[in-house]
């Protein structure tokens, strides 16, 4: 798209007059002042023959319109893409993709290798590996975005007002992240899930709050560098509230970081859960999860690799397609990025 | 004309660092007449900025007092203080770091009629919003494009729109075109000279830039180091100033011409640092007429002739 097309709305001043016209005909000379930006006598269109109120602004696309084209055109971004809608998908139409319930046994077919009817093999209950890995895909999107949701509320509340407010708030609520950060993430998800026992809830908690200080630190850095900034000051000149210049004024400004990192988040949000399924702290069987499955699959790596090898690659492609999205969405909503 | 419509008394605004007090402003009074342009003028750093936000309570005034119409609104609390900025608004510096990149035009400048929900319906408020761009000369058409989108000087004249929407009856403007080229300057001026005559506007003009702040002040303050040395009238001070470091300032004003006499007064040494600065005259280390009393005491802005102010020991001398 050139720059020209981009600007049509913003330049259109009308007809640009000719030299006769402007010594001949007043209505176009007036036609056209009344359409440039600049008037040459401020005021004097108001109450003679054009009402200002009666003129119209162009419709314009959003910014997140902008953002959307510049999206679709990494090609990388498109291809994550399609793997995070076909997973979404998946998820949503589980129970018509799968041919078989994720419970349904079917003991005289243990660890069958991959065939027609059970197109990734069976497990070592003769349930079908192809179901379970299409109904783990509703596990792992919940964890993954409401993890990822409930870290980015939390960690998005703390980092703004210890960033807005600075001084003893934000040190008390720093010192609180740091003593999280201390703690390796996995670990303190680990810790966490032990405490609070084993169960979906309990893991999103988990690797939701193990995640909350990384989101806290990003909102605060960018709400520190954007809290001097003269159109806060101007916000607060006209009797804006805290509230309103948090939500009206920062946190718009310094979205594109939060969102690159909440759908870098997702990724490792899902592994996190896998890694505490796999120990045992996650989703209890019998209900799939990606992890769990390569945790029961490992005593049978040696003679039924396919138990392990296709929820690997689930979780694997998920992984992959999300990142590609968060690169993709950064350069997206800061072109300058790229140079 | 006659009514001062803004008095500061003793305004001081220090800042902590880690080497000590910096007195950005200090012991700063004078007072703006209804309907006039105040300038003031000095060096970067002396403190112009911090003493118009001060005014407004953008940064909060370390003592002092700032009456507007009588009311000391130091004191105020927060909804007073919401009350109060209706009447008095500013216009900032960087066009371009003034605006939320985040909103488009209609939204940067119904954010005042939104916040002190001045109209009750959408439609007035843009009708409201449509009106204002056409007061600073800019075509409704732009309603909806965003800051990024326009020049300097339209984006400034934004600010001016959000600065009038509520209709105040002041306005500080802090360096409002010194981000602009000089041909956008002139308009930025124009535009706002005629909306004071239009709307009766006061105005502190805030500027390191003589040449404009000639062109629009009634009176001017000339600012060092944190305290006023001179206020006078316009006229007064371009043709006779009174404090040393006024006439050194403005004998710095080149003069386009062949002949020009060359009596420029250079002036020696660095300004010094603001924090915590010695008792006596700010001026005293680069002044060319430095006695002991200006090192032991520090002047006050005193009255040399009616309505010239002006800090200095040696007026009367030097003036003989």
């Amino acid at each position: 798209m050139s720059p020209k097309n981009e600007n049509k709305d913003l330049m259109d001043r009308g007809k640009k007059p000719k030299a006769k016209d402007l010594t001949r005909d007043d209505a176009v000379v007036k036609n056209y002042q009344s359409q440039t930006e600049i008037h040459s006598r401020p005021g004097a269109v108001e109450g003679k023959d054009l009402d200002v109120r009666t003129i119209e602004p162009p419709k314009r696309k959003s910014q997140w319109a902008e953002v959307w084209k510049r999206l679709i055109k990494n090609k990388a971004a498109i291809a994550g893409m399609i793997v995070i809608v076909i997973l979404l998908l998946t998820a949503i139409f589980a129970d018509f993709i799968a041919p078989f319930h994720y419970e349904t046994q079917d003991l005289q077919n243990v660890r069958m290798a991959p065939n027609s009817d059970n197109w990734f093999g069976t497990d070592n209950f003769g349930r079908d590996i192809f179901s379970r890995v299409v109904y783990g895909s509703r596990i792992s999107i919940q964890v993954g975005f409401i993890a990822v949701g409930v870290a980015m509320i939390v960690g998005g509340i703390l980092g703004s007002v210890s960033g807005y407010y600075s001084g003893r708030i934000d040190n008390v609520i720093m010192r609180l992240m740091d003593v999280l950060l201390a703690i390796p993430g996995i670990l303190l998800a680990i810790a966490i899930a032990a405490a609070l026992g084993p169960g979906l809830v309990n893991v999103m908690i988990a690797v939701g709050i193990a995640s909350i200080p990384r989101y806290a630190r990003i909102v605060r850095a960018s709400v520190l560098s954007l809290r001097d900034q003269e159109f806060v000051e101007a916000a607060r000149a006209v009797g804006a509230n805290d509230f309103r210049i948090i939500t009206k004024y920062i946190l718009p400004n310094c979205m594109a970081p939060i969102i690159v990192q909440g759908t870098l988040g997702v990724a490792e949000a899902i592994l996190a859960a896998a890694g505490l399924s796999f120990i045992g702290l996650g989703i209890q069987p019998p209900i799939p999860e990606w992890g769990a499955m390569l945790s029961t699959a490992r005593i049978y790596l040696r003679d039924a690799w396919w138990m392990s090898i296709f929820p690997g690659l689930a979780i694997m492609f998920t992984i992959f397609g999300l990142n590609l999205l968060g690169d993709g969405l950064r350069d997206a909503l800061d072109p300058r990025l790229k140079g | 004309m006659s009514k001062n419509i803004l008095e500061v008394k003793n305004l001081k605004k220090y800042f902590k660092t880690p080497k000590g007090m910096l007195h950005a402003v200090d012991d700063v009074s004078f007072f703006i007449k209804e309907g006039e342009t105040l300038g003031l003028v000095g060096e970067s750093g002396c403190g112009k900025s911090t003493t118009g936000r001060a005014i407004l309570r953008l940064v909060e005034p370390t003592s002092g007092e700032v009456n507007f119409e009588g009311k000391n609104i130091v004191d105020f609390n927060g909804a007073q203080m919401r009350e109060a900025r209706k009447n008095m608004q500013i216009i900032f510096q960087d066009p371009y770091a003034s605006l939320n990149p985040r909103m488009n035009l209609g939204q940067i400048i119904s954010e005042p009629l939104l916040i002190n929900k001045v109209y009750k319906e959408r439609k007035k408020v843009t009708d409201r919003v449509k009106e204002l761009m056409d007061t600073v000369g800019l075509t409704p058409r732009l309603l909806n494009a965003f800051p990024h989108e326009l020049d300097g000087g339209r984006r400034q004249r934004v600010g001016v729109a959000r600065a009038l929407a509520l209709n105040p009856k002041f306005i500080v403007q802090d360096e409002p075109v010194s981000a602009l080229d000089v041909s956008i300057q002139a308009q930025i001026l124009n535009l706002m000279q005629d909306i004071q005559d239009e709307l009766g506007l006061t105005y502190l003009f805030i500027s390191h830039d003589l040449s404009v702040v000639k062109h629009v002040s009634d009176r001017i303050a000339v600012m060092y180091l944190g305290k006023v040395v001179e206020l006078s009238d316009y006229n007064a001070i371009f043709r006779n100033p009174l404090h040393p470091y006024t006439q050194a300032l403005l004998s710095a004003i080149p003069v386009p011409r062949m002949d020009a006499p060359d009596n420029m007064i250079i002036l020696e040494g660095d300004v010094p640092s603001p924090v915590n600065p010695p008792d006596g005259c700010r001026f005293y280390g680069r002044c060319r007429y430095r006695q002991d009393i200006c090192k032991a005491k520090t002047p006050e802005l005193r009255e040399y002739e009616p309505e010239r102010f002006v800090a200095c020991h040696l007026v009367e001398e030097l003036q003989r």
